[in-house]
């Protein structure tokens, strides 16, 4: 929002003071300043002057040789306007002056030498009106300085308008101003306004509100015989420094005591609107607002009719038929207050959004729409001193907020602030702010302003923010707490996602990624992975993103085929969260998993099966102490190995899976690429208990090993022949491994080592024989037979 | 005649052990001289023959010969290994220390989990507790717990991701503070990393999807006063300098006052310049106390406890740190990009 300093000015007085100090500290204390604009700065030398003479240019037809009458001096100037005329008195900016971005200089133009601009509005910077030089209808000397007679000197600043949702006050020159008293010390002056009391014995406006829900208050009066038609200058000129179009005067009007007040204002032609009702309508219809666009009309949306033909919507934008022209010189004004709910929802459906609606969403304080009528006529009076009131100011109020009424005591305001701010001061602010405050010692009752009470303050801790920010907090001191310190316990989950990322990054090189929580379905058709069911986001803006992902891995597949030329091998992983469906009560079961994802084109795909699992096996090993187990599963995703699909058990239970790509995907992914991936769950995890450190005292003896070589059959697997020694019991035995494998096509073995140690004794062969004897007998029995 | 032999076996022994260069040859001379059938060692046997009266005179003689001989080859041997070791350094190869190698095979962290750690660290330090917390919430949790009823414009301002369960994506980290309030009860500090969704379109400066980090502190008498001690310290540790830091008013339901607060610009240090577009301040994160409707449905004790509470954008956090440009980056996967992100 644009706002005047001269306007401000009109109801504080702000002299002596440093204007953009000021301005700084109401960014400090009330709301985001983002620029400040000097109006006029590049404005000077430009007087009054009189055109005494106009010749036609010999070889132009738009240029004009004049001679120009300044009081001291006339000047020879060139003009290209088209509306110069003998006698006319126009903004001349002499030579040495400056206007319209340009230092005057005596130049050639068109082979004529001028000494100076003749200037129209757009020059001054006061409009964007650029039809012709200005006419000047003032009766002022020549040569008068064209600041002395139009306000175009000017600081304007621009306010964040976000930082001013929660302050409807605020969305006029004289709330600011009430800010500016407030912050400077200086008292704010009351509005003048017209009495209205005058006309009590004229008929009354008939106004019926039909939704007193939705519309709180209306007021409205009636004004013939007006006459004046353009608005004066200093109105333009403030209008159109605060971002508002020139229309025609009681346009202007409406628009200059909304930005002086905050109060929207609507003018009807009283041809067409001669009284007022506010209603919902049961059906839809269509209706054809000011700006010339036609509008679905619903049933939620409030209207203002005249005898039940809608004029205007309410609040937001009035209707072409009703609109006043600049031929009307009767009037029905409207100054009311709406529900700002309902409000921003009819404005959000319509997608039309404008000055009055803005203002009316922050719940605006309905006590002012008769101060804003009066207001309006004390401006058309001093204009228009012809026009003529003839009704009576008719006012429904319906709908009024309640008082409110806030005690806390000097104890309170020190708690919240933690430094002693004095009663004087807490007085003197909330005082300077339109609180009625009244104090008994150290104990404060407030009743706060209309104009603050729709919603802003409603509690003592928003009377701390008064105090507060009116105090600065650029005064406040900065201290530590005298709190009690605790130890801080980092939970499970998180220190092992820390643990985790640092094996996974040091030790096995991956990259950390972060992808969305939702599936790419066009990704993963392009990669011929399935979307599957899950929770959907019912108002994503892509409709690709719409339904939750149940598992990091093709979100990974994803970002390998993304990095497919990157490296020939690499290795990625996430923690995040994926939903696995809804538990009972419907909730999204969300759970945090790990997946991790290896690519190769340059290793196999069983190394790279082997050293995912060998990834596993560290982070369980690492982290809890603990053994992951695999089973072979079947797949329940596409994205999965037929057969190369493992479940990873933690104490027995369930908490991943790993599986090598399957071919199809893989073959989308990249070319001649090699892709394993798995995934964890990272809250199950978490909740297994880590194992103790298992230290166990080393044999001071020498150990003995003994390798076993076995003839295998196809099929046979490693855990078929452990199973012979594991959990067996077997003295001296503390370890097995596996040294060598052959596969020559036709034969394939497979090379154990055992190891054997006690803590007692040098062991001899005779020690361990039975053992070893043993074990054979077992494979043999199971036909895994020593290779000869 | 004994004498004559010794000076002759001395001057032999010199002889022979300026020809030797290298150990086998000093092993053979040490086994000629001093063995059990060396040179010296018979000279020992022939002492027999000498008259009584001169025995103790060559037996020393002898003697001296033998201690000589060891001197001479212990030396000799060390020479020899002092040469041998010298050959080996001048032979070697001195590396080329500036030759590049390829350090490209390292692992990453994300930029997030980076900066994330070291914002967690400070906190830690101070005594705060991390948490974590869900991304999938209910209405209650991201809006009524926090004050923001129904028809709140601020439901409006932020444009959430409804899911099709009647949950939602939560649009800010605050939608852990009622969970954790009741978790722990007063007093409480602790801060809350997570990841928070905003439905709207992405560019450079805009992402759906990014991380945030929320701190409550909550005791008897928390202060306005303390809110700026704790956010300029916490910032100055992050930042690692002194950072200036201003409060003004900002409206957000969950606090009362409300502040955004600003730091003093990092790139001029208050100068004025245009990343700081010359007002020599950056709005860094929004904050305030912690407003009584938040705590009362915290099941906190609103008349024995006061608190404040802040929000930290990570991802802009990362941004300014590593001077990254465009956030969708850093949910890209890109390696080109992530890969640089060693464990700084």
């Amino acid at each position: 929002m644009l706002l005047s300093m001269n306007w401000i000015k009109d109801f504080v007085d702000l002299d002596g003071l440093d204007l953009e100090e000021l301005i700084h500290r109401f960014t400090l204390s009330t709301a985001e300043v983002e620029d400040i604009i000097h109006k006029g700065a590049d404005i000077e030398g430009v007087v009054v002057a009189k055109i005494v003479s106009v010749e036609n240019h010999p070889d132009s037809k738009k240029l004009h040789l004049l001679k120009v009458d300044t009081g001291d001096k006339i000047w020879d100037v060139v003009c290209g306007a088209p509306n110069v005329r003998e006698g006319m008195l126009t903004a001349f900016a002499k030579e040495g002056g400056m206007a319209g971005g340009m230092k005057m200089e005596a130049r050639k133009v068109g082979g004529y030498m001028s000494y100076g601009m003749c200037c129209s509005e757009v020059e001054l910077g006061i409009s964007a009106d650029h039809s012709g030089i200005m006419d000047i209808t003032e009766d002022v000397a020549l040569g008068t300085d064209i600041k002395e007679l139009y306000p175009i000197d000017d600081v304007i600043f621009e306010v964040d308008n976000k930082s001013l949702t929660n302050r409807p006050d605020l969305w006029g020159h004289y709330g600011i101003a009430r800010e500016f008293a407030a912050l400077a010390d200086r008292p704010l002056k009351p509005h003048v306004l017209h009495d209205t009391k005058q006309y009590d014995n004229l008929e009354e406006v008939s106004i019926d509100i039909k939704d007193t829900e939705n519309a709180y208050r209306y007021s409205s009066i009636k004004v013939e015989n007006i006459k004046v038609n353009r608005s004066p200058m200093q109105m333009r000129i403030r209008l159109f420094y605060c971002g508002s179009r020139a229309i025609n005067f009681l346009a202007d009007l409406t628009n200059y005591i909304m930005l002086e007040l905050g109060q929207p204002m609507h003018a009807f032609d009283k041809r067409r609107v001669d009284k007022i009702e506010v209603q919902r309508f049961p059906e839809e219809f269509k209706f054809t607002t000011l700006d010339e666009v036609e509008r679905n009309i619903d049933p939620s949306m409030l209207m203002i009719t005249s005898g039940d033909k809608p004029v205007a919507i309410a609040g937001v934008m009035g209707g072409l038929d009703s609109s006043i022209f600049d031929d009307t010189e009767t009037l029905l004004l409207e100054s009311a207050t709406f529900n700002g709910v309902s409000i921003r929802k009819t404005s959000t459906k319509l997608g039309l959004r404008t000055d009055a609606s803005a203002r009316y969403e922050k719940m605006l304080d309905p006590e002012i729409t008769v101060v804003a009528i009066e207001r309006f006529l004390q401006l058309l009076f001093s204009v228009d001193p012809e026009a003529k009131v003839v009704s009576r100011l008719s006012d429904k109020y319906p709908t009024k907020y309640e008082t409110i009424k806030l005690d806390f005591d000097k104890r309170y305001v020190d708690r919240y602030t933690g430094i002693d701010i004095s009663n004087e001061r807490i007085v003197k602010t909330l005082d300077s702010l339109g609180f009625d405050v009244t104090q008994d010692g150290d104990n404060f009752s407030v009743i706060v302003p209309s104009w603050r009470a729709t919603k802003d303050v409603t509690i003592p801790a928003d009377i701390i923010e008064e105090i507060t920010r009116i105090y600065g907090y650029d005064n406040f001191k900065i201290e530590t707490t005298n709190a009690a310190l605790y130890p801080v316990q980092e939970s499970a989950g998180r220190n092992n996602d820390n643990q985790a990322k640092d094996i996974l990054v040091k030790k096995f090189k991956l990259h950390e990624v972060h992808s969305y929580i939702w599936c790419d379905s066009k990704k993963f058709e392009n990669l011929g992975m399935e979307v599957e069911d899950n929770v959907r986001v019912i108002n994503a803006m892509t409709v690709e993103h719409t339904v939750l992902r149940n598992s990091m891995v093709p979100t990974l597949v994803c970002m390998a085929h993304e990095n497919r030329g990157y490296a020939p091998t690499y290795g990625l992983f996430e923690i995040g969260r994926v939903v696995k469906g809804k538990r009972e009560n419907g909730e999204a079961n969300e759970r945090k998993t790990l997946g991790i994802l290896l690519f190769s084109q340059t290793e196999s795909e069983k190394d790279l099966f082997f050293k995912l699992r060998d990834i596993f096996m560290h982070l369980a090993s690492d982290i809890k102490h603990k053994s992951f187990t695999f089973e072979n599963i079947t797949p329940a995703h596409n994205w999965q190995h037929p057969k190369n699909t493992v479940a990873i058990l933690l104490d027995g239970k369930k908490i991943g899976e790993m599986a090598a790509a399957h071919p199809t995907v893989a073959a989308k992914t990249a070319k001649k690429c090699a892709m394993v991936f798995g995934e964890i769950d990272m809250d199950d995890f978490a909740e297994s208990a880590k194992d103790k450190l298992n230290y166990v005292e080393p044999s001071k003896y020498p150990s003995m090993d003994i390798d076993l070589s076995f003839v295998i059959a196809e099929g046979t697997r490693y855990s078929d022949i452990a199973s012979a020694w594991e959990g067996a019991g077997y003295d001296y035995l503390t370890g097995a491994s596996v040294v060598d494998t052959y596969d020559d096509g036709s034969v394939k073995s497979i090379s154990v080592r055992l190891y054997f140690s006690s803590n007692d004794k040098t062991l001899a062969r005779g020690d361990i024989q039975p053992t070893v004897d043993d074990i054979i007998a077992k494979l043999a029995a199971k036909n895994i037979n020593l290779k000869a | 005649m004994l004498e004559q032999k010794i000076a002759d076996i001395r001057a032999q022994l010199d002889a022979d052990i300026a020809a030797a260069k290298d150990p086998q040859t000093i092993e053979a001379i040490r086994v000629q001289y001093l063995g059990k059938k060396g040179l010296i060692t018979d000279l020992m046997k022939e002492l027999k023959d000498v008259p009584n009266d001169q025995k103790k005179e060559f037996g020393q003689k002898i003697n001296v010969i033998k201690k000589e001989a060891e001197d001479k080859i212990k030396d000799a041997i060390a020479a020899i290994a002092k040469a041998a070791e010298e050959a080996l350094i001048n032979s070697a190869e001195q590396y080329d220390i500036t030759m590049p190698t390829d350090f490209s095979d390292e692992g990453s962290y994300h930029p997030i989990t980076l900066v994330q750690r070291e914002v967690e660290e400070v906190f830690a330090s101070m005594g705060f507790t991390i948490e974590d917390y869900l991304e999938i919430v209910d209405d209650y949790k991201c809006f009524e717990a926090l004050n923001i009823p129904k028809h709140h414009p601020a439901r409006d301002m932020q444009d959430t991701y409804y899911l099709d369960n009647g949950q939602l994506l939560k649009t800010h980290t605050s939608a852990a503070q009622n969970a954790i309030m009741r978790k722990y009860g007063a007093p409480l500090r602790a801060v809350f990393p997570g990841r928070c969704f905003r439905n709207e379109n992405t560019d450079a400066c805009h992402e759906n999807t990014f991380f945030q980090m929320e701190g409550m502190m909550i005791d008897e008498n928390i202060s306005i006063s303390n809110l700026i001690y704790f956010m300029k310290t916490m910032l100055s540790e992050v930042f690692k300098q002194d950072i200036k830091v201003r409060l003004r008013p900002g409206f957000f339901p969950f606090v009362e006052p409300g502040f955004e607060l600003d730091i003093s610009c990092l790139i001029c240090g208050g100068e004025g310049c245009p990343s700081c577009k010359n007002s020599g301040w950056l709005e860094l994160c929004p904050c305030g106390m912690i407003h009584p409707n938040v705590l009362k449905a915290g099941g906190i004790d609103t008349d024995k406890y006061t608190g404040f509470a802040f929000g930290l954008g990570l991802t802009r956090l990362a941004m300014m740190r590593y001077g990254v440009k465009d956030i969708r980056d850093l949910n890209s996967g890109n390696l080109k990009v992530l890969d640089q992100f060693k464990n700084i």
